[in-house]
C-alpha cells in the first residue's frame, strides 16, 4: 500500500516528462514549419526521427564495425547493408526518373578521397562515433563525443576550405550506377559483401538481432523521406562545416580565399539561417532526438568516465580529423557510405573499403590513447 | 559524482544559444519564400548542399 502511494507520483512525473518531450518535439517542428517554412519543419522532424531510431535502438556504425573486426560478429554490418539496399531499391530509380528534382550523393573517387576515408575510419573508432554517432552520443551526454563535436565542425570547415587543393591531387570522373541496371548492380554488390562477411563471421554469431532489423527498416524509411523532402540524400558533414564557417565568418575570417566557401551557393548559406540548411536541420534533429530518448529512459544518470589527459587530447585531435577527413572523402559514414552507395555512387564503395581498413587501426589505437583498458 | 545530465544539458543549452545567435546574425527568414514541402514533384532543381557535392570552378 505504502509502495503504491510512493510510486504513483513518480509514475505521474514520468508520464508528464514523456508527454513534455513529445510536445516539445512537435512544437519545435511546428514552429520551424510556421516561421521558416514547411519543408524545414518536416526536415527537423525527420532529423528527430533519425536521432530517436539511432539512440532508441542503440544502433550506429562504429560499434557494429568494431564487432565485426574484433569479435567477427557481422550482424550490425548486415543491418547497414540491409538499410542501404532498401534505400537503393527506391532511390536509384527515383533519381533516374526525377533527375532534376532529386540528386544522389555522387562524388569522384580520388587519392585524397580514399585517404580521407581511411583516416575517418580510424578516427571514428578512436572516439567510437562516426558522423551521426558523434551527434547521437553527444546528445545523450557522452562527454567524449561532446568534446569531439566542436572540433568535428572546425575540421569539417577546414577540410572544405582546402578541398579543391586536395582534389587537384587527382580524381576520376564521377562514376554512378544508374537506373534499373544500377540498382541491380548495387544490390548484387551489397549481397556479395554480405556473403563475404558471413563467410568471415564467427559461426554462431552471424545472425542479425531483431532490433537491428527494425533500425535498418526505419533508417531506410527516414532516408527516403529525406530524399523526397530535401531533394538530396541524408548527410551530416556539410552541416557541421557550415556551423564552423559561420563561426569563422563571425570572428572576421575571410572566406573568399577558399575556392569552396567563396562559391555563390556557399556564400548564401553562410549568410542564411542554419534553419534553412538541410543537413543542419537534420543534425539538430539527431541531437535533440537522442537527447529526448536519453531523458525518456533515464539514461542521463550514468556517471562520467575518468579518462587520462591523453585521452582528451586524442579526442580533440580525432574530432578535428573526423571533420577534415570526411570533407576530403566526400562524406562520412552517412553521406558517403550510406547515401553514396544507396544512390549508386562508386565513391561510396571506395569509402567503405578504405574506412573499414582504417577502422582496424583505429581500434588498435584506442588502448594506446587511454580511451580503453589495454587488453 | 558528475553524470551525463550535466553534459547533455550543456550541449542542449549551447545548441539553443547557437541557433538563437545564428537567427539574430543571419538574413531574416521568410516562410513565404520557402520552397515547396516536397522536392519530389516540385519541378524545381535540387539546390541544397551535400558533403558529396564538389563545387564547380
Amino acid at each position: 500500500m505504502t509502495q503504491e502511494v510512493d510510486t504513483a507520483p513518480a509514475r505521474s512525473a514520468h508520464v508528464a516528462q514523456r508527454a513534455a518531450l513529445i510536445g516539445a518535439a512537435l512544437v519545435l517542428s511546428l514552429a520551424v514549419a510556421t516561421f521558416v517554412g514547411a519543408r524545414y519543419g518536416l526536415l527537423l522532424l525527420i532529423g528527430l526521427g533519425f536521432g530517436i531510431v539511432l539512440e532508441g535502438l542503440r544502433f550506429g556504425f562504429a560499434g557494429p564495425w568494431r564487432a565485426m573486426i574484433v569479435r567477427r560478429e557481422p550482424g550490425g554490418v548486415f543491418a547497414h547493408l540491409l538499410a542501404i539496399g532498401l534505400v537503393a531499391v527506391v532511390a536509384i530509380p527515383l533519381i533516374a526518373f526525377h533527375g532534376t528534382e532529386l540528386v544522389g550523393a555522387r562524388a569522384p573517387v580520388g587519392f585524397a578521397m580514399v585517404g580521407g576515408a581511411f583516416v575517418f575510419g580510424a578516427c571514428m573508432q578512436i572516439v567510437m562515433g562516426c558522423g551521426s554517432g558523434t551527434l547521437v552520443n553527444a546528445g545523450s551526454g557522452n562527454p567524449v563525443s561532446l568534446l569531439a563535436l566542436p572540433f568535428f565542425a572546425i575540421g569539417s570547415f577546414a577540410g572544405a576550405f582546402h578541398l579543391l587543393w586536395w582534389t587537384d591531387l587527382g580524381i576520376l570522373p564521377v562514376i554512378a550506377f544508374e537506373g534499373m541496371q544500377g540498382t541491380v548492380v548495387t544490390l548484387l554488390a551489397l549481397a556479395a559483401v554480405a556473403g563475404l562477411l558471413y563467410f568471415m563471421g564467427k559461426p554462431g554469431s552471424r545472425s542479425m538481432p531483431r532490433r537491428y532489423v527494425v533500425a535498418a527498416v526505419l533508417l531506410a524509411a527516414l532516408a527516403l523521406a529525406n530524399l523526397v523532402v530535401a531533394g538530396q540524400p541524408w548527410g551530416v558533414v556539410y552541416g557541421l562545416g557550415l556551423w564552423g564557417a559561420k563561426g569563422a565568418a563571425a570572428i572576421g575570417m575571410d572566406l573568399s580565399s577558399s575556392g569552396f566557401w567563396s562559391t555563390t551557393g556557399n556564400i548564401e548559406r553562410v549568410q542564411s539561417s542554419l534553419l534553412t540548411d538541410v543537413t543542419s536541420l537534420t543534425n539538430l534533429g539527431i541531437i535533440a532526438g537522442a537527447f529526448g530518448v536519453a531523458v525518456w529512459r533515464g539514461g542521463l544518470s550514468t556517471t562520467l568516465p575518468q579518462l587520462p589527459a591523453r585521452a582528451w587530447v586524442a579526442t580533440v585531435i580525432a574530432g578535428f580529423l573526423l571533420g577534415y577527413s570526411s570533407r576530403l572523402a566526400f562524406g562520412c559514414n552517412v553521406g558517403a557510405f550510406f547515401s553514396g552507395i544507396s544512390t549508386g555512387s562508386l565513391h561510396g564503395w571506395a569509402w567503405f573499403a578504405a574506412a573499414f581498413t582504417g577502422a582496424y587501426y583505429g581500434i588498435r589505437l584506442r588502448p594506446v590513447l587511454g580511451l580503453e583498458a589495454r587488453r | 559524482m558528475m553524470t551525463r545530465k550535466i553534459t547533455a544539458l550543456l550541449l542542449i543549452t549551447l545548441m539553443i544559444f547557437f541557433v538563437a545567435w545564428d537567427l539574430a546574425a543571419s538574413e531574416p527568414v521568410n516562410p513565404f519564400q520557402a520552397p515547396p514541402l516536397l522536392a519530389l514533384g516540385s519541378g524545381l532543381a535540387a539546390n541544397g548542399a551535400h558533403c558529396a557535392a564538389l563545387p564547380f570552378r
